[in-house]
């Protein structure tokens, strides 16, 4: 089971880096979620991982699964949606700004001057 | 406490400005000038103390292990310094209120001033040299704000640059040396290293830590070879110039020798480097300042000269020498700051401090003309202003002063500089308000309004004051910092005359009737300087700076050569490999653990999550069906986190996929539908490389870290052991969530109250009048429109389900505390029953009938969370420190009532906030491209004129 959790992990930690590595702010996105997901799951494993256990403290329990990477990763799935709206608004944004969904800053892009005097 | 007050409070006052600015200019300065003036207050009240030779302290314990405390003492020097700072600091406030334009940004202003204020204050205060190198770093980086203000002015942004880098890089060397001196005493508090003079002065570190401080000090007071930056500095505003650049700032640097005086001075190397440099300047600056035709730059090189003046007393290295620089302290500060106002006034009302176009402004400027004619007679040392008295006291101390066995070398080399001082001092007033009135001045020169000379006026009157009656008015002052200074007790007596046999009569006579004579000889003068070629600082400061700017940029600009996918790809490449090396050295064997056995339909959930992810790295380019397909791995890892036993993630990871879903549907309604291919298969095949490898690297971690066990005892046995009893509750996620780590929570909740305010005000920015509003407004969809947009069966069944999908979320929100759910899950899951309204009958529809703000959703949710956190400090206890009790209400059965449920109300109503703004941002941005507003709740009524409809139309 556990080179099943470890090979989906980096399964999608491939393709959300594959995908963040496109030319596109939507594929980028995607990648970012897809990211998300390996690395909420990597944090949850670190409690490593437990079956038919509560998380629910009561008495009589065999044992309980471990609480903590549980609480971190809730908090962290919630936020994550708060930066992947963020993203998705500021594609959209400099979509409807610039005409284009292109990631990369062109050359043109650049002050001449970097800036400078 | 209050030492720490006084040299907060300016830092708190920065923060008015920008608030007070919309209640008018006269308020704002009205308001700063209040916190300055109530600083200078609290210093007054230890006034006394200090003057009986007391030594006031104030010590709090900021960061022991690295001996950073922040402890502050106030002794006669720290006084007089901060008494000149926040004295003048109030002058200067009233000043620039009538200074400044109409168009010039007056609350950035006040910010930026204060910031300098709260900076100097701290340096004069601090009783720990690292807490005052990070005060002396704070005057830089402000003062490089307030040069720079006039940021249209490319003089004043180079200026403002020039400033920073010498005495920023003086700074640098500073702090290198203060460390020495901290690692020779083995404290970095002040008061013990200044009661240890020998071991500083026998140590093998002396010289390095000696020549360090001296670059930091030398570099801030503008001593000679680093005196260039002072005039580039004079583009800033003449507010800025008066109290930066003469009473100040650049004297923090003397404030530092006469700090370390007691240990550092009375050797030959101090002797040598101070008082040799402290001469140097003396002559040099006021030799270049006779033929400056800029009021300012003249006032600027004077203020070099001064400066080095009183460097130099400071070198001589004895106690009455010091007692004398202490004293030209003060009177540099009234007559410099008061001429620096009036050279502002003078450029105010006649458009130009050119002397070669100005004078005869006597008659027309009268009151200027008096402030300006005591404030420069003061300068030249003339009797009996303060000028004269602290003049003819340098030239007395300098007189009996030897230079490599020279007896009067030192003594010539001052008359020479008084000399030159006398001159320039006279060209002030001559060339700019004596002589024929002129018919061609830029501007149309009058007294200005009693507000903008009220300040150099005060000043003024303080120059004479102190002159006639120095022993009444500044002798208490100078004793008390002069005997912090030399730490012995200094009884000072300024006099007038000191007798026909006195050296420093005739030297002063002597200066006085060759500057005259120089201002009679300066039209040939002035012929001969221009002919001679000098050094011309800027371009060799220039000439230096370029190729460590060029190299700068160079690496910079191929790092950051603002292509997204680079960062990403380097990032990801440097992680791999720093991990693949540490893994490389170090020790390590198989897991131990034992494996769990493969049921076989998480083996099918496990297959369905990988051939999703597969065909996303497919079909990416079709965005849509890439949307349906994190759709499954979303919903295959919710399945994932339920089946390890984590009921409350797998609740939350399907209602945040639910709400990603439709925030990404909802924008791809505006984005390109497909993405075209752009990239060669050579940079695909790359880019697929290092996507491996990252993939990889995760995979072989998280196995190895599943299959071994915690190498220490693990912290979660404490959670599970407390939750019931100290938490009170059972589901010990939750507890964890809204108690144990409920500060954690509690950033986290603001973060994404913050996200939303971030989309809203990003939105807000796209339907400004601009480049995105008119695609907007001309925008065509791309999709074909459905002919039903809001069907009648989904209005009917989401209308139907609301209520219900409430009362879920108003359980799963009371149960939290002890089974899965909680105020997360249940924000998630009321926002999207909501925005299911939204779904079915339009947004606009939606949102005319609602009644609740967003944004004050987040506000209150947040603003809930921190009242039940300091709730906890009413009881004596710590920040979010929960209480909870058990209570039985008939006909109930026993219930439990917790302050932690009402935090978690606090997150519930945040998180609803921000998902709801989220979303409904961008259904306002719907609403710009075209989207139609319907009036009733479906499009299609089958039963029409019926009373549902007529009861939505109203």
């Amino acid at each position: 089971m556990e080179a099943l959790v470890a090979s989906a992990i980096g399964m999608m930690t491939a393709a959300g880096v594959y995908l963040m590595l496109r030319q596109r702010t939507f594929p980028v996105i995607v990648g970012l979620t897809l990211l998300t997901y390996a690395v909420n799951v990597f944090l949850f494993t670190s409690g490593r991982l437990a079956t038919n256990v509560p998380a629910i403290y009561g008495t009589g329990a065999p044992g309980y699964a471990d609480p903590l990477p549980q609480a971190l990763v809730l908090t962290a799935i919630v936020i994550s949606f708060g930066m992947t709206a963020v993203i998705v608004m500021m594609a959209l944004g400099a979509f409807l700004e610039a005409g284009h969904d292109k990631v990369d800053m062109n050359d043109d892009d650049t002050p001449a001057d970097g800036g400078q005097k | 406490m209050s030492l720490a007050l006084i040299a907060a409070l300016p830092f708190l006052g920065a923060l008015l400005p920008g608030l007070m600015i919309r209640a008018g200019k006269n308020a704002c300065a009205l308001v700063t000038g209040s916190v300055t003036a109530l600083a200078l207050l609290m210093l007054g009240l230890n006034a006394p103390a200090v003057l009986r030779g007391e030594v006031v302290q104030t010590r709090i314990e900021w960061i022991p292990s690295l001996g950073l405390n922040a402890n502050f003492f106030l002794d006669g020097l720290g006084l007089l310094f901060a008494g000149l700072i926040l004295g003048i600091g109030l002058l200067i406030i009233l000043y620039a209120r009538f200074y400044l334009a109409k168009s010039d940004p007056m609350g950035q202003f006040y910010t930026y001033l204060m910031l300098f204020q709260g900076a100097m204050v701290g340096i004069v205060l601090s009783d720990n040299i690292l807490l005052l190198l990070v005060f002396w770093e704070l005057t830089s980086l402000s003062s490089f704000l307030l040069i720079g203000y006039w940021k249209h002015l490319p003089e004043g942004r180079q200026g403002a640059r020039m400033a920073l880098t010498v005495t920023g890089g003086g700074g640098l060397a500073m702090i290198a040396g203060m460390l020495i001196l901290g690692n020779i005493v083995g404290s970095y508090d002040l008061s013990v290293i200044l009661e240890n003079k020998e071991a500083i002065q026998s140590s093998d570190w002396y010289l390095p830590a000696l020549i360090l401080i001296l670059l930091g000090a030398f570099t801030k007071s503008a001593q000679f070879p680093f005196h260039f930056w002072l005039p580039h500095a004079m583009a800033a505003p003449t507010p800025v110039s008066a109290y930066l650049h003469s009473a100040t700032m650049v004297k923090a640097g003397l404030f530092l020798l006469a700090r370390m005086w007691p240990v550092l001075s009375g050797t030959p190397e101090w002797f040598y480097i101070v008082a040799t440099t402290g001469l140097i300047t003396m002559v040099m600056a006021a030799k270049i300042a006779l033929f400056k035709d800029d009021l300012k730059a003249l006032l600027a090189f004077s203020t070099v000269s001064h400066l080095g003046l009183i460097t130099m007393l400071l070198g001589f290295g004895t106690a009455e020498a010091a007692t004398v620089a202490v004293f030209h302290i003060i009177n540099h500060a009234t007559f410099k700051a008061a001429l620096f106002m009036s050279a502002g006034i003078v450029d105010h009302e006649a458009h130009t401090r050119d002397l070669k176009r100005l004078g005869g402004l006597r008659t027309l400027m009268p009151i200027t003309f008096t402030i300006v004619t005591i404030a420069s007679l003061s300068m030249a040392g003339i009797p009996p202003l303060n000028g004269f008295l602290s003049k003819e006291l340098m030239l007395e101390e300098a007189a009996h002063t030897a230079w490599m066995a020279n007896p009067w070398l030192l003594g010539v080399l001052a008359t020479i500089g008084a000399l030159f001082s006398v001159a320039y001092s006279f060209r002030f007033i001559a060339h700019a308000f004596l002589g024929p009135v002129r018919t061609d001045y830029p501007g149309k020169p009058h007294d200005p309004g009693f507000g903008l000379w009220a300040a150099p006026a005060l000043l003024a009157c303080l120059v004479i004051l102190i002159g006639l009656f120095p022993m009444l008015t500044a002798s208490w002052l100078v004793n008390a910092a002069a005997s912090a200074v030399t730490g012995e007790v200094i009884a000072v007596k300024i006099t007038h005359w000191h007798g026909l046999y006195a050296p420093a009569l005739w030297m002063s006579l002597a200066a006085i009737g060759g500057g005259l004579l120089l201002l009679g000889l300066h039209p040939r003068l002035m012929a001969f300087w221009n002919a001679t070629p000098r050094p011309e600082a800027k371009r060799i400061f220039d000439g230096l700076m370029e190729p460590f700017a060029t190299l700068a940029g160079r690496i910079a600009n191929s790092l950051h050569d603002g292509a997204l996918t680079r960062y990403i790809a380097i990032g990801t490449l440097a992680i791999a490999a720093a991990s693949y090396y540490a893994f490389d050295t170090g020790t390590h064997a198989i897991g131990t653990r034992d494996l769990m056995p493969i049921p076989p339909v998480p083996a099918l959930a496990w297959l369905s999550l990988v051939l999703a992810t597969v065909a996303i790295v497919i079909f990416h380019r079709n965005r849509l069906l890439t949307l349906v397909l994190v759709g499954i791995i979303g919903l295959m890892v919710s399945v994932a986190f339920a089946y390890f036993s984590a009921p409350d993630l797998a609740l939350t990871q399907i209602s945040v996929e639910v709400a990603t879903i439709i925030l990404m549907l909802l924008a791809l309604n505006f984005l390109p539908k497909t993405t075209p291919i752009e990239s060669a298969p050579l940079r695909r095949t790359w880019d697929a490389a290092i996507a491996v490898i990252a993939g990889v690297g995760i995979a072989a971690l998280a196995y190895a870290l599943m299959t071994r066990n915690p190498a220490f005892q693990t912290i979660s046995d404490f959670h599970v052991t407390n939750s019931k009893t100290g938490g009170g509750g059972t589901n010990i996620v939750n507890v964890i969530l809204v108690d144990f780590r409920g500060y954690d929570t509690f950033g986290e909740i603001i973060v994404l109250g913050i996200a939303a305010l971030v989309i809203f005000a990003l939105t807000e920015a796209l339907l400004r009048a601009g480049p995105a509003n008119d695609r907007l407004l001309a925008w065509r969809p791309d999709q074909r429109r459905a002919g039903d947009r809001h069907p009648m069966m989904l209005v009917v069944a989401t209308r139907v389900m609301l209520p219900i999908a409430m009362m879920v979320g108003v359980f799963i929100f009371l149960r939290g505390h002890n089974l899965p759910g909680g105020g997360f899950i249940s924000g998630l899951i009321v926002a999207i029953a909501l925005i299911m309204q939204y779904m079915a009958s339009g947004f606009a529809w939606t949102a005319a009938r609602q009644k609740v703000d967003y944004h004050a959703l987040i506000a209150a949710g947040v603003l809930i969370a921190a009242a039940t956190g300091i709730g906890a400090w009413f009881n004596g206890l710590p920040f979010l420190t929960s209480a909870f009790g058990y209570v039985t209400i008939w006909p109930l059965e026993e219930f439990e009532l917790a302050t932690a449920a009402l935090f978690d109300l606090g997150v519930f109503l945040t998180v609803l906030g921000a998902v709801m703004l989220a979303l409904a941002s961008l259904s306002r941005i719907g609403l710009r491209a075209g989207e139609t507003v319907n009036t009733q709740p479906f499009d299609i009524d089958p039963s029409e004129g019926r009373t549902l409809k007529s009861e939505e139309a109203r």
